[in-house]
């Protein structure tokens, strides 16, 4: 999934503070799970920014909403009704949520509620981390399952470095190697050999070297 | 031979060849690396030219290598993947060629933490094995990496790479080295070596696979100046395998004394790696203690250098 982090309070007073009536809109997919921006946390920041707004002096007047994916037109057509009552939107979905409403409300102003963090997994309870960057051209069938480009600080993609030190990456601690996890699969796998197979240069078009990407799925397409 | 390095024609001569390396200036003082070129004249077979070592901001490792072979030494151009993509890397390795560099060592480079601009973008467009590619690319088959011929005659590099034999994975260390010989690698700088033991471990697995006979492998030595350095190597440098008696040896003499002590460690440590087949030279790396090399060259009875 998509993760993201609440922007601190502060950073959004500022955004919302020449404002008099907010549409808070949460996003009930990603946000939700990594809990920074689903319904439960768009009922919190509704209070928290009622709350210091009050303090210094300021009124605001804030309509809460929780759209089913804001990253899709069909949902975000839903808050048509909502929009002319307002002067400001706050969405707390990705970046993704974001854009789309800025397009879709051309004359409303919109600020992101969240900082749209990476594509990544649930480590435990309240841990998510970074597990894959979007390249646009699967490798993990050649590295047992583990993705050197989003898990390896140097992106190596023929690794491990000479800073591999008792399974963590030279950077912290608290960082895997991903080189010392993929040849752990490699030999739990028994492909060991296949290490040895060269990675060539990558071609970054797929990921993003030649502008934005696009999907167009010509059986889908309307 | 594949190239009119100097560095080349010493290895192929069957001579123990020697290398060391100059850090450039953090401004433009060509004089710095002036001064330490004088220290190592005649001294080395190549100097190695550090490319933002540490992830710290320095004259580029291009213009010192220049300054270098003005001076008349052999520069070893050194080129991390880090802060650069593939079209300025060739853009270098052609320029460089042009004004008289045909040595290089392609490594992926500290992490960008480490240093003084921990805010960049880390580049890593490819990986240090991927340029040992591109550069053998350029110099056997006249092609850039992107498949274009390259006009005019092709850069004649000799192809260097790093080995590490004491990170983990231990198991792997010697396959990663196959896997930079297989991607060309001519010749090997390794990291510095305190635990001899394992090194003579991962030489054994070198050996195994025929490895040494396929390229030369230069086994990298540090004179340490202090107890304090030999304690700051053993617990903070990512990689390092400072083993304790080398530590308790450097505290049980004076403090003025160490900078001898130190000395006294890295010839022993060359006597000892010169028995170990498959040790094609030695990478002194002298850390700002570039006058030292001269007398750890003389001691370690590698003076004069062959001219070749």
């Amino acid at each position: 999934m998509i993760t993201a982090e609440r922007k601190p309070l502060e950073e959004l007073i500022e955004y919302v503070k020449p404002y008099k009536r907010l549409l808070l809109l949460g996003c009930n997919e990603c946000v939700t799970v990594c809990a920074a921006g689903g319904r439960k946390e768009v009922g919190l920041l509704a209070s928290g920014l009622q709350m210091a707004l009050l303090k210094s002096g300021n009124s605001i007047d804030i309509r809460q909403h929780t759209l089913e994916r804001q990253c899709d037109p069909e949902y975000v057509e839903e808050v048509v009704s909502m929009i002319d009552g307002v002067d400001v939107v706050m969405s707390m979905a990705c970046g993704c949520g974001v854009q789309q409403l800025a397009m879709r409300y051309k004359d409303k102003p919109v600020f992101p509620a969240v900082n749209t963090k990476f594509m990544g997994a649930s480590e435990r309870q309240g841990v998510w981390a970074e597990r894959c960057q979007g390249c646009g051209n699967c490798l993990l069938g050649e590295t047992g399952g583990v993705c050197p480009i989003a898990r390896c600080a140097k992106q190596l993609m023929n690794g491990p470095c000479g800073g591999s030190t008792g399974g963590h990456c030279e950077i912290g601690e608290d960082v895997d190697c991903a080189w010392q996890l993929i040849w752990d699969r490699l030999k739990a796998l028994g492909r060991e050999e296949s290490f040895v197979e060269i990675t060539p240069a990558k071609d970054w078009r797929s990921g993003g070297g030649s502008g934005p990407r696009k999907i167009i799925r010509e059986d889908l397409a309307e | 031979m594949k190239t009119e390095s100097n560095l080349e024609k010493v290895l192929s001569a069957g001579h123990l060849a020697v290398t060391s390396e100059c850090g450039p200036p953090r401004g433009a003082i060509p004089e710095e690396v002036v001064t330490k070129c004088k220290y190592l004249d005649g001294v080395v077979d190549a100097v190695n030219i550090t490319d933002n070592q540490t992830a710290m901001v320095r004259m580029s490792s291009f213009a010192a290598s220049v300054l270098t072979r003005q001076q008349g030494l052999h520069p070893l151009l050194q080129m991390v993947t880090r802060d650069r993509n593939r079209l300025a890397m060739q853009a270098d390795i052609i320029g460089a060629y042009s004004l008289g560099i045909d040595t290089m060592l392609c490594l992926s480079g500290d992490h960008t933490k480490f240093g003084d601009h921990p805010m960049a973008a880390n580049v890593h467009d490819i990986d240090s094995v991927q340029l040992i590619q591109m550069v053998k690319q350029m110099r056997d088959e006249g092609k850039f990496q992107g498949g274009a011929d390259l006009k005019g005659p092709a850069p004649k590099m000799f192809i260097g790479a790093a080995a590490n034999p004491f990170a983990d994975p231990f198991e792997l260390r010697v396959m990663r080295l196959a896997k930079k010989i297989n991607a060309g690698a001519d010749f090997i700088q390794t990291q510095c070596i305190f635990n001899v033991d394992k090194f003579e471990q991962w030489m054994e697995g070198v050996r195994a696979r025929g490895l040494h006979e396929r390229c030369h492998i230069l086994a990298g030595v540090t004179p340490i100046k202090s107890v304090g350095a030999a304690r700051y190597m053993q617990n903070r440098v990512p990689g390092m395998d400072v083993p304790q008696e080398i530590v308790d040896r450097m505290a049980s003499v004076p403090k003025e004394d160490q900078p001898e002590e130190g000395v006294k460690i890295c010839v022993e440590t060359m006597e000892r790696l010169k028995k170990v087949e498959g040790v094609a030279g030695f990478h002194i790396m002298a850390i700002e203690w570039e006058e030292k090399v001269e007398e750890i060259v003389k001691k370690a009875g590698l003076f004069p250098r062959p001219q070749v």
